[in-house]
């Protein structure tokens, strides 16, 4: 595939639907729904890490007025149809059964558990009554430190899994051995990762309405997955398909926690059934702190083999990973650190062994990024650190490794988590790291850095490689349909949190149609839209949802075609369409209404529908990705960092990009500026902590910081396009891309400021005090 | 039902009236006893800035004022930028044309933050990093900042009569 074969719609920054209702104000998120008859939720939460719960009182809570009812477990537990919530994905390596209840049963694993729901007529008094209600709860000693939890006397996070090991997986090829035995390059080194949460500005919720009438439950889920809410609501509640829709309203922002289906998602839906009445329970940004899933702490203690020209020949370690204290998910958050350690380079060999630890901690999952921040820290910072080493360049030690661009697709070795070979399809990476550094002048710097000196100031530069695999399957499904209205309905499971999703499948549709994005409705998400979907995760709406809409498009625009040839009796090849119009190429006023040809496709009763033609001007598909497909990237940072604040200000940020062909540029930008921004919150300044005892100990914007307009730079974002075969669009993901280079890069550039001083980064966040700890320890040590 | 009090205001220039409990804050006042969805809530500890209004001009975190304090005074929010149907405000078109906003949750709060910047400029010429410590008091987790510190750059330093209208 070509870049001269760019399909229809692909490539043009067609201005955002979404824009218009969200800048006036007018936009309709969760909290917006209301109701006749809503009762409103709040829950009670463990203010425990780890306890046994005695006894729950609810008589004076639900005596307070205005409550209408408190349920615990033993309530809500009679309309399910099992004790736990399976939300583990497949996996092999997990132990236990550490699926989560739908409010704590007898033991409390970690602060924010949910104990109790509380529906009452407002949210102040739901929460009046939950300060009423009396738990009874004997302590138990908690696992905080992930690597204390894998000690032998350690105690048991869950009194339900005798030790705390919940999976042991692992990620290696080749011969690591040979690898090490005589390797002029030696050396270990151990990291002490963290990445945050989501933190998406609207937190999650639910509204939930029971029919009686129809049987019927409605749940507006603010969630990336309206399929899966389903499907589980289906399982536990013991509905039908037809008994349950998920539809997701606007979702302020998902960044992953809100693939994760929680048990706040059961109980509303089970209390609204349990009631016969609407319940609405709207997370605020404490439970959000304590409940919603997060990604956390990874201990990383790795060995490296290279050789005398800094060409990687083998890393072996050992990643301890705080998994937290429930799994909702499974072990592709720290299995995609693993893979994603590789990057863009040939690494010979590898053998790393990964254990999951239960924690009394929020569970973990991914955020975006998903993962692979991490391993690509570890790669990169591994690359600086052969560079200081053998006295290399740090561009030229990345040079010497990169897998060239006449050797892809290049198998890697390793496999995907769903089994298939990991296999980068396509990219030129030496390339897209040369475009980098002429972008920022990395041969400049010099200069910069000492003209910085000269009056006292701390300039380094940084750069980072990375890929992701993108566009994960098993499918996206779609259909287009044109009624005699004339109106273009598409309907998808994905669903978008900000990405655009509405408007890069509107401009796919229009594109095929002849017809303007804007007269395009987009249904995505809605389960009674469409019975088949998976949604938000793993980069991959714009390839499997956009391949989905783009065939389902060519299929009606075929339809089109096919009934205009037969009756304005010309060919097929010789018609196009303009504008809800298909008529003779260079003769507009020879054609048809494509309303029209609806309109004769939904039939007459008793007449025939045009010749060959099948009814309804309908059509779906669905896109199943062969393979997962490759996007990459390199960031160039500079930084200025004073070593007695311990601030670092990022002075300069260039990314050079591909994946693949740009549907709407603008919009990829918009995700690579936006997921460099979040990353640069991972390298600096978000740190979810906790004590001792499991406490959280940040659980508002005050404690627990994001990056904010006046700290990041402007970041210049240049593309590539490397147009994949793996999909008819050629495209590739780009929604967590930009988070994935930009700890390691910040890291290199900080440290390389630092290096008059000697400092070493190897843990994140880099906060001020860390750093102005590290620079006084070095200059202790000079 | 615990005992209720009624609050007269001004929202977008048109009195209104609610009856609400006295520790109901603005934002949940404005939100669902008046109905106007558009000011968001985030963190409701006066930090991430979706849920800023004006009030008699200058800009509020609404989930730390409470209603009633807002009594008789002049509350702007989000909807008052642009009537239904109407082109949109300067800033809002800024926004979208500039891809400042993806999710759209912090959106109406970065507005009326830019809103009080652009008033207080009065029509003086801004540079990017005053435009980005007026933003800094809004949270966004989408965009990055640089659609919503290039729109307002556009707006605010366009030339006078040009897109700048909302000069009162």
């Amino acid at each position: 595939m070509t870049l001269a074969e760019r399909p229809a719609g692909v490539g043009i920054s067609v201005p955002r639907l979404e824009d218009d209702a969200l800048v006036r104000g007018k936009g309709r998120f969760l909290d917006d729904i209301t109701l006749p008859g809503l009762l409103h939720a709040a829950f009670l939460r463990s203010p425990e890490a780890h306890g046994h719960i005695r006894s729950i009182d609810v008589a004076e809570a639900e005596a307070l007025p205005g409550v209408h009812r408190v349920l615990r477990y033993e309530d809500l537990r009679p309309l399910l149809t099992m004790d736990r919530i399976p939300v583990a994905m497949p996996s092999g390596a997990l132990k236990f059964d550490v699926d989560p209840f739908v409010l704590a049963r007898d033991e409390v694993c970690h602060v924010g558990e949910p104990i109790a729901l509380i529906l009452a007529e407002s949210r102040h008094v739901a929460e009046d009554a939950a300060e009423l209600i009396m738990v009874d709860i004997d302590p138990l000693p908690a696992v905080v430190d992930p690597r204390d939890g894998l000690a032998p006397d350690a105690p048991q996070a869950r009194l339900d899994c005798p030790d705390n090991l919940v999976a042991r997986t692992s990620a290696a090829y080749g011969d690591i051995d040979a690898a090490f035995a005589d390797a002029p390059v030696r050396f270990a080194e151990r990291f002490h990762l963290h990445k945050g949460g989501g933190n998406s500005i609207e937190p999650r919720g639910v509204v939930a309405r029971w029919d009686p009438m129809e049987e019927r439950l409605t749940v507006w889920n603010s969630t990336q997955m309206p399929h899966r809410a389903k499907r589980l609501l289906v399982t536990t509640l013991g509905l039908t398909e037809r008994q349950v829709r998920v539809v997701p309203p606007d979702v302020g922002g998902g960044f992953g926690p809100k693939f994760v289906f929680h048990p706040e998602e059961l109980a509303i839906a089970a209390a609204a059934k349990l009631t016969g009445l609407p319940v609405k329970w709207a997370e605020d940004r404490y439970e959000s702190f304590i409940a919603t899933v997060q990604e956390r702490d990874q201990f990383w203690s790795m060995e490296v083999a290279a050789d005398a020209d800094g060409r990687l020949r083998g890393l072996r370690g050992t990643l301890v990973h705080d998994h937290g204290a429930y799994t909702p998910y499974g072990v592709a958050l720290p299995y995609n650190s693993a893979t994603n350690l590789l990057g863009p380079y040939v690494l010979p060999a590898y053998a790393l062994d990964i254990s999951l630890c239960l924690t009394n901690k929020v569970p973990t999952t991914p955020t975006r990024g998903a993962g692979r921040p991490q391993g690509t820290f570890i790669m990169e910072r591994i690359l600086d650190l052969i560079a200081e080493r053998l006295g290399l360049a740090r561009d030229e030690v990345r040079r010497r490794n990169l897998i060239a661009a006449e050797r892809l697709p290049f198998r890697t070795g390793l496999k995907t988590r769903d089994g298939g070979e990991m296999t980068y399809d396509s990219g030129d990476y030496a390339e897209c790291q040369r475009r980098a550094l002429a972008a920022a002048d990395w041969n400049g710097f010099p200069e910069r850095r000492a003209a910085a000196r000269r009056e006292g100031r701390f300039l380094g530069i940084g750069l980072a490689n990375y890929v992701e695999g993108t566009g994960r399957g098993p499918f996206e499904s779609a259909s287009v349909t044109i009624g005699p209205s004339g109106e273009v309905v598409v309907t998808t499971g994905a669903c978008g949190q900000g990405q655009g999703t509405v408007t890069m499948l509107a401009q796919l549709t229009g594109a095929a149609l002849g017809i303007a994005p804007a007269k395009v409705r987009v249904i995505a998400g809605d389960t009674d839209a469409s019975p088949l979907g998976l949604g938000a995760f793993a980069s991959r709406q714009a390839v499997t949802a956009g391949s989905a809409v783009h065939l389902a498009a060519g299929k009606v625009r075929d339809k089109i075609l096919a009934v205009a040839s037969d009756w304005l009796e010309v060919a097929a090849e010789d018609l196009e369409l303009i504008d809800g119009r298909v008529s003779l190429r260079g003769a507009p006023e020879v054609g048809r209404s494509i309303a029209d040809i609806a309109a004769a496709l939904s039939g007459s009763p008793g007449f025939s529908l045009p010749k060959g033609a099948e009814p309804g001007l309908s059509a779906a598909a669905d896109f199943q990705p062969d393979a997962i497909t490759y996007c990459n990237g390199t960031h160039v940072a500079e930084a200025e960092v004073d070593p007695f604040t311990g601030v670092v200000r990022l002075t300069r940020y260039v990314v050079v990009h591909d994946c693949g062909r740009l549907i709407n540029p603008r919009m990829v930008d918009g995700q690579i500026i936006g997921g460099v921004v979040h990353g640069i919150g991972s390298a600096l300044y978000e740190w979810m902590r906790y004590d001792a005892t499991g406490q959280p100990l940040t659980c508002t914007y005050s404690d627990y910081l994001l990056a904010t307009a006046d700290v990041v730079p402007r970041v210049e974002v240049h593309h590539m396009e490397s147009p994949t075969p793996l999909n008819p669009l050629g495209v590739k993901g780009a929604g967590e891309s930009g988070t994935i280079a930009a700890p390691a890069v910040v890291a290199s550039a900080v440290e390389d400021a630092l290096r008059p001083l000697g400092v070493a980064i190897r843990d994140l966040p880099m906060t001020p005090d860390r750093l102005v700890r590290l620079a006084r320890q070095a200059r202790a040590a000079a | 039902m615990a005992d209720t009090i009624e609050i007269s205001l001004t929202v977008n220039g048109q009195p209104r009236t609610g009856v609400a409990e006295p520790r109901r804050n603005l934002a949940d006042f404005l939100r669902h006893t008046l109905g106007l969805t558009g000011t968001h809530v985030g963190c409701e500890h006066g930090v991430c800035g979706a849920c800023t209004v004006l009030v008699d001009g200058a800009s509020v975190r609404s989930c730390l004022m409470l209603a009633v304090q807002a009594r008789g005074r002049s509350v702007e929010t989000v909807e008052g930028l642009a009537a239904d149907g109407a082109p949109l405000h300067p800033l809002q078109a800024a926004l979208s044309e500039h891809h400042g906003l993806q999710c759209g949750y912090c959106t109406p709060g970065v507005l009326m933050t830019l809103l009080e910047l652009q008033r207080e400029l009065s029509g003086r010429p801004v540079d990017e990093a005053e435009v980005r410590h007026a933003l800094a008091g809004n949270l966004c987790r989408c965009t990055g900042y640089q659609g919503m510190v290039d729109a307002a750059l556009a707006v605010l330093n366009a030339p006078a009569g040009g897109a700048t209208p909302e000069t009162r």
